[in-house]
């Protein structure tokens, strides 16, 4: 996109509204296909039901009838609320998922920025969204909010550490930061000789993907990790008194959040916009023909809806964890698991 | 009637100032701790059960329920109702298991009449008895999950309970309130092909019994969250007057069913009482789950060899019922559901104290909720399995 | 009914063998009991004896705690709350007669306790005096009849002595008068009345036979 843009030779302030659309694109049709596909399709048909069929052909229209539906609610601000931080908090929610997105490459020029430590930026700004979670619980003057913001605070705070370290494998194996040359990495690499596949790190970094989707699920404050929402205990945790818009605000954040990690991983691990490069003999990234612009965020697309895929089908499935329980797991398990992950790799990089 | 009228305004001022006196008390309590309300809108509660909770970060230093938010005062009801009104009053007590609400009243002013259903009639009745347990439990079984956070598996309840609750339909009419009972038999035979329905459908539920447990009772999360959670020992559970899975669960080997003679025809087939040592939330699950598959056994064996005849045994047009006092029991879905029957040869009883499982069961709430953490209050909540109307009656 | 009138039938050795133990453990404070073959043990006990028949009954094994409440033996001077409001009160009996066991008093307290192992229950029934209607709290016998005391309490306004908190359940913390006291109106049926219970459509083409329900 960049290539394409400065080709076209557009004036900054072109550029710079063509990112940001490119940027509400990417962050509300995974949030939009994730709810309709996942959210109400595959659950109802997990649950024996048949989900949305009155709005359009299969309920697809649902969806539009959803956001109507809140945009009309009443948006109602508790009276001891703290007024100016309650209405800002779904929007720092938000926020922190299209900063996330503005690192995530689609293909070998469309992207919307090209950080050298985009790993870095990727794991300082998904932490953003904690500050909205507990803002909103905090400023919400409810209990159930203030507690669901706590556990929230504690429990992404607990699953940033094995996120980070899950990522540090794959910096380590890449040799770089730059998610633009992860992905190059992945798909110009080859195991042992053979490039048929190129060198996805889901491979050789299979704890780490496992250990960062944990961590992404915990991130989302999905099932089994949700306590910061945890519908019958702290009735809805931080969102409790949000409404209307502010609560369809919260919605898009958490599952446009959803698509968005579920990129990240697909860069990290699924060797994101790439096809293995040894099919069409190209070995560097300005040897990528230039259609992958267009064919490579149809498979971010694809990578990203079966890693959502995972993501949702775990979180209907299972039961909560409690939070000490939870804390247990990422202190005890996931961290320790994590770093000897780290160590491995590190060992066998010197090695090979 | 101007003297009802100040009467009715008394007790609306009287109710305006006791919500103003529970806001003190609420205000009062928020001197230490955090107290929290759970409830009475509140998801986990189904039904309107609030509980104060004072909280010293997540855990629970004391914790008390408040209920009366739907008391509905039968026992003053019953004083003004003949004997056969009195089933459709009973029917709402525990609303998911409605016929088994009328089985043991009916069965205390049969004995008060002395007299006794016909065979055919009694079969009848312990199958439907059990058809509203099976129905009643597979709720839970599915509710558990949504408490804990799984919510697939509710929906997988809602779907196979509504072949019981089909069953049940064609047998008495009333899905949830079937009013079927009658002293000295039932109102009606059984539909045709009922027992061959019933027959598919409890293989039905034996799979949903399986699917359960696979989905739910094995999953580790469920397993951390219940097991050694909410410990109940036995004396205590005694003492408490707990009764149904959550005794059982306990460790006592009590089931009304088998340890007393009434005249049900649960003595005339095999099967087993299930007790768990543990008293745990996962022992009170997992003993309701074994006892729907049973309650499928059971069936099964009572459709074999229904005995013919009728269904209605002789009584009079007008029901008197003789003078004396009268305690029958059983065990209901949530556990020893009994009536005691007072009467002075009318037409209605004298006096009836409703002895509600769930009153008992849930009396407990404060001991068993200290030192739990949020999360817990939850599930043990949910493991010892109330309903609303169970306990306020 | 009297103690003597039930001698005449046969026995039950295993009841009546349950009632010569608490006898012999509470003594003469065991004021009358009745036994039905086969069915159940009623027991009457002096008020001042009500904890420790608790605490004998436990001894004896009945470690069960079933329920505790209380009955109103007067006949409601309401009847079934279906006089005409505008007429004036019907004359009615009011002489009040206990049930088994016997009584003296207009109230009593009943509780039920169960033998574990016996799967055999007591009906423990005690008067509660009409001039100051307090019994001491079987809370230190069965932590379970906090509840049931509390209820007891608010329903029928029984005191418990030794009851640490006897709040209303229900009912709003200043609720006036004991719901379930035969004095208390049921005021449902004052308000509206009651359409009636001989109110009986007849069935069709029914005939007045002796077969089908009452209603």
């Amino acid at each position: 996109m960049n290539a394409a843009l400065l080709a076209a030779d557009l004036p900054y302030w072109a550029q710079a509204l063509l990112r940001v659309l490119g940027g509400v694109v990417a962050v509300l049709l995974p949030a939009g296909t994730i709810v309709y596909v996942f959210l109400f399709k595959m659950m109802s048909f997990m649950q024996s039901r048949l989900g949305p069929m009155e709005a359009g052909p299969y309920g697809s229209m649902q969806l539009f009838a959803e956001v109507g539906k809140w945009l009309q609610k009443e948006d109602i601000t508790p009276e001891r609320a703290d007024r100016f931080i309650f209405k800002i908090a779904p929007l720092v929610v938000l926020v922190s998922t299209f900063l996330l997105v503005a690192v995530v490459p689609f293909g070998p020029d469309a992207w919307f920025t090209n950080f050298e430590a985009g790993v870095f930026y990727m794991l300082a700004v998904s932490s953003v969204s904690v500050l909205g979670i507990l803002i909103a619980g905090w400023a919400s003057a409810n209990k159930y909010s203030l507690l669901g913001g706590l556990r929230a605070a504690g429990q992404l705070i607990a699953y940033e550490l094995p996120m980070v370290l899950a990522v540090i494998g794959v910096i380590i194996q890449a040799g770089t930061m730059n998610l633009q040359d992860i992905v190059l990495a992945q798909n110009a690499g080859s195991m042992f000789g053979w490039d048929g596949l190129g060198n996805p790190y889901i491979l050789t970094q299979f704890v780490g993907f496992i250990i960062f989707m944990i961590a992404v699920q915990a991130e989302l404050t999905q099932t089994p990790f949700d306590m910061p929402i945890a519908e019958s205990e702290l009735v809805s945790g931080y969102m409790t008194e949000y409404s209307g818009f502010r609560f369809l605000t919260f919605f898009i954040a958490e599952f446009a959040t959803a698509g968005v990690f579920s990129l990240i991983a697909s860069v990290l691990f699924l060797g994101g916009w790439g096809i293995p490069f040894a099919w069409f003999g190209w070995d560097t990234m300005d040897s990528v023909d230039n259609w992958m612009n267009v064919v490579g965020p149809l498979i971010m697309v694809t990578k990203m809806m079966l890693l959502s895929f995972i993501i949702m089908w775990v979180r209907f499935s299972y039961p909560r964890f409690r939070e000490d329980q939870l804390q247990r797991f990422a202190w005890k398990v996931l961290v320790p698991v994590s770093l000897v992950n780290i160590m491995i790799t590190a060992i066998l990089k010197v090695a090979f | 009637m101007t003297s009802t009228e100040s009467l009715i305004d008394r007790r609306q001022l009287s109710y305006i100032a006791a919500q103003a006196a529970d806001a003190r008390l609420n205000v009062e309590l928020e001197t230490e701790g955090m107290t929290l309300n759970i409830g009475p809108q509140h998801p986990a509660t189904h039904g309107t059960l609030r509980i104060i909770a004072r909280l010293d970060g997540e855990q629970v230093v004391w914790a008390e329920p408040s209920c009366g938010y739907m008391h509905r005062g039968y026992e003053k009801l019953t004083e003004v109702r003949t004997y056969p009104q009195v089933t459709a009053l009973v029917n709402r007590i525990d609303w998911l298991g409605s016929f088994a609400n009328e089985v043991p009243f009916i069965l205390a002013a049969e004995k008060l009449m002395e007299i006794e259903a016909p065979p055919r009639a009694q079969w009848i009745r312990t199958i439907l008895f059990e058809l509203s347990r099976i129905a009643n439990v597979s709720l839970f079984l599915g509710d558990l999950g949504v408490q804990m956070g799984a919510i697939t598996p509710v929906f997988m309840a809602f779907r196979d309970r509504e072949y019981v609750l089909n069953l049940i339909e064609g047998a008495t009419g009333g899905r949830f309130h079937p009013n079927f009972d009658r002293i000295g038999g039932l109102k009606d035979d059984l539909p045709a092909g009922f027992i061959d329905e019933t027959r598919v459908v409890m293989k039905k539920l034996r799979n949903f019994c399986d699917e359960m447990e696979n989905l739910l009772f094995g999953n580790e999360i469920f397993q951390s969250r219940t097991r050694g959670i909410g410990v109940i020992p036995k004396d205590v559970a005694m003492q408490y007057g707990l009764s149904g899975a959550n005794l059982r669960a306990s460790g006592v080997d009590w089931d009304l069913r088998r340890d007393q003679t009434l005249p049900m025809a649960w003595n005339k087939v095999d099967w087993k009482v299930w007790t768990h040592p543990d008293g745990d939330s996962y022992a009170r699950c997992w003993v309701r789950l074994q006892e729907v598959r049973e309650s499928t056994r059971i069936v099964d064996q009572l459709l074999d060899d229904i005995p013919s005849g009728p269904v209605m045994a002789k009584v009079p047009r007008i029901i008197k019922v003789p003078e004396g006092e009268a305690w029958v029991s059983t065990e209901n879905p949530l556990g020893e559901m009994g009536y005691y029957v007072v009467s002075k040869g009318d037409l209605g009883p004298f006096r009836t104290k409703i002895r509600s499982a769930s009153f008992n069961n849930i009396s407990i709430v404060p001991w068993v909720l200290k030192g739990v953490y949020v999360p817990d209050i939850i599930t043990i909540l949910a493991s010892l399995y109330f309903i609303l109307g169970d306990i306020d009656r | 009914m009297s103690t003597d009138a039930v001698a005449a039938i046969p026995g039950d050795t295993l009841r009546e063998r349950i009632v010569d133990d608490l006898r012999s453990a509470i003594g003469d404070a065991l004021l009358d009991s009745l036994v039905k073959p086969g069915d159940d043990v009623w027991v009457r006990v002096r008020t001042d004896a009500w904890r420790a028949t608790g605490l004998a009954l436990r001894s004896l094994g009945f470690d069960y705690f079933c329920f505790l409440s209380a009955i109103d033996w007067m006949p409601s001077p309401f009847g079934k709350g279906e006089d005409d409001p505008t007429a004036p009160a019907p004359e009615r009996d009011d002489t009040i007669a206990q049930g088994y066991a016997g009584g003296e008093t207009r109230m009593q307290v009943l509780a039920r306790v169960v033998h574990p192992t016996l799967h055999v229950g007591v009906n423990v029934k005690c008067d509660v005096p009409d001039s100051e209607p307090v019994v001491e709290s079987w809370i230190p016998v069965f932590a379970g009849a906090n509840w049931h005391e509390r209820e007891t309490h608010e329903m029928f306004g029984i005191g418990f002595a030794g009851h640490p908190d006897l709040r209303n359940m229900y009912l709003p913390s200043d609720f006036e008068g004991h719901p379930l006291r035969k004095d208390f109106p049921l005021l449902a049926r004052i308000v509206k009345p009651w359409p009636g219970i001989v109110d009986v459509e007849p069935l069709p083409g029914g005939s007045d036979d002796e077969e089908g329900d009452a209603e």
